[in-house]
């Protein structure tokens, strides 16, 4: 009787899957990491439109955001079809757009607030008109800083 | 029953379950901000106390209408015409004052990069997406002329030089440097865009 026996056909080893979850949660903690949670809930219609020569916005903490657009469906029949304006979660009347301003500048600690850029974030279908009402508010507030913030990519596809 | 050899292991089979499930639900809700944007400083509300007489060939006034057409210096132009137009206006060096401009010197347009002055004016009724686009035009048209004097000096586009010098990870006295280097380039083509009132012609 010989020493070895021959084998017979092995079936082929199978993968182990035990480091599957080491690979799931390192997946999960980059998507984790770079999550930025939404601070405002759009109440406006905001398509931004395109743009090339663009620059970044510096960090976040010295930025105030505007929002500015047709109302969202569920909000047309209290608050009309024309374009309106929001800051924070509310809608602001024209008037009162420099004093919510200077308040939210207010906010932010003192050795910021010669830094504070204002952020429009406009739709694109929304008309120059308000938005120089907008800027002729800011100017009176001395809020002179700001950005037009739009998305990277070819403007062509601003003019459809 | 007394238990022998300790305590059962629990299975660590449905970890995997659970984290995949963790996984797909911040890649849903995840939503990578995009802000960046053009940057612009809005005048000031007092007037200046002295008035400044500026020259109306120094000047390139672009006007926008409701409809989106383009008026720049009295001639309907397109909207792909107007960044060599925007050009042509900066870098034509009128008075000869300009050692490095390229311009053809035509003593009808604007004397030198310092003084020319680029004025956008629109309509109450022009769309929002037409006037980025004619701004995004305006400030590209800097932008050219500032890299091709920025390759010439240091052989580096102006829009990367200005990228690294804002980027927080930069090394302070790299920034220094790139400081410098920027700030030459701004006072090669000082932008000087002005956004006067919006006009409303009814």
């Amino acid at each position: 009787m010989s020493k070895f026996k021959f084998k017979k056909a092995t079936k082929t080893p199978e993968v182990s899957t035990a480091s599957l979850p080491d690979i799931v949660f390192m997946l999960l903690f980059f998507f984790m990491t770079v999550t930025v949670m939404k601070e405002d809930t759009l109440k406006v219609v905001n398509e931004l439109p395109n743009a090339t020569e663009i620059k970044k916005l510096e960090k976040k903490d010295r930025v105030i955001t505007i929002y500015i657009g047709k109302p969202v469906d569920k909000f047309q029949e209290t608050q009309g079809e024309q374009a309106k304006i929001q800051m924070e979660d509310s809608f602001v009347n024209l008037s009162d757009l420099g004093a919510r301003v200077l308040e939210a500048v207010n906010e932010k600690p003192e050795h910021l607030r010669a830094f504070i850029a204002i952020s429009l974030k406009v739709d694109k279908k929304a008309s120059m008109g308000l938005i120089a009402d907008v800027k002729e508010e800011l100017r009176i507030v001395n809020a002179l800083k700001i950005n037009y913030t739009t998305y990277e990519g070819d403007t062509s596809k601003n003019l459809e | 029953m007394a238990r022998r050899g300790g305590a059962p292991e629990v299975s660590a089979g449905s970890m995997a379950d659970i984290a995949f499930l963790l996984l797909i639900f911040f890649l849903v809700t995840t939503t990578i901000e995009t802000d960046a944007g053009l940057d612009r400083m809005l005048p000031p509300i007092e007037p200046p106390d002295t008035d400044v007489v500026i020259k109306e060939k120094n000047i390139f006034q672009v006007n926008i209408n409701k409809s989106g057409q383009l008026l720049a210096d009295d001639n309907l132009i397109d909207l792909k015409d107007l960044r060599a137009k925007a050009m042509d206006f900066l870098d034509n060096n009128g008075d000869k004052s300009c050692a490095y401009c390229k311009g053809k010197s035509n003593p009808d347009s604007s004397d030198n990069p310092d003084k020319a002055i680029i004025s956008l004016k629109n309509d109450r009724e022009t769309k929002y997406s037409t006037y980025i686009t004619v701004q995004n035009e305006l400030v590209g048209a800097y932008n050219d002329l500032r890299n091709r004097e920025s390759m010439r000096l240091f052989k580096r586009p102006f829009v990367q030089l200005e990228a690294d010098y804002l980027n927080p990870e930069t090394d302070s006295d790299v920034k220094d440097e790139l400081k410098e280097k920027v700030q030459r380039i701004q006072k090669l083509f000082p932008q000087k865009l002005s956004e006067a009132e919006t006009s409303s012609s009814n």
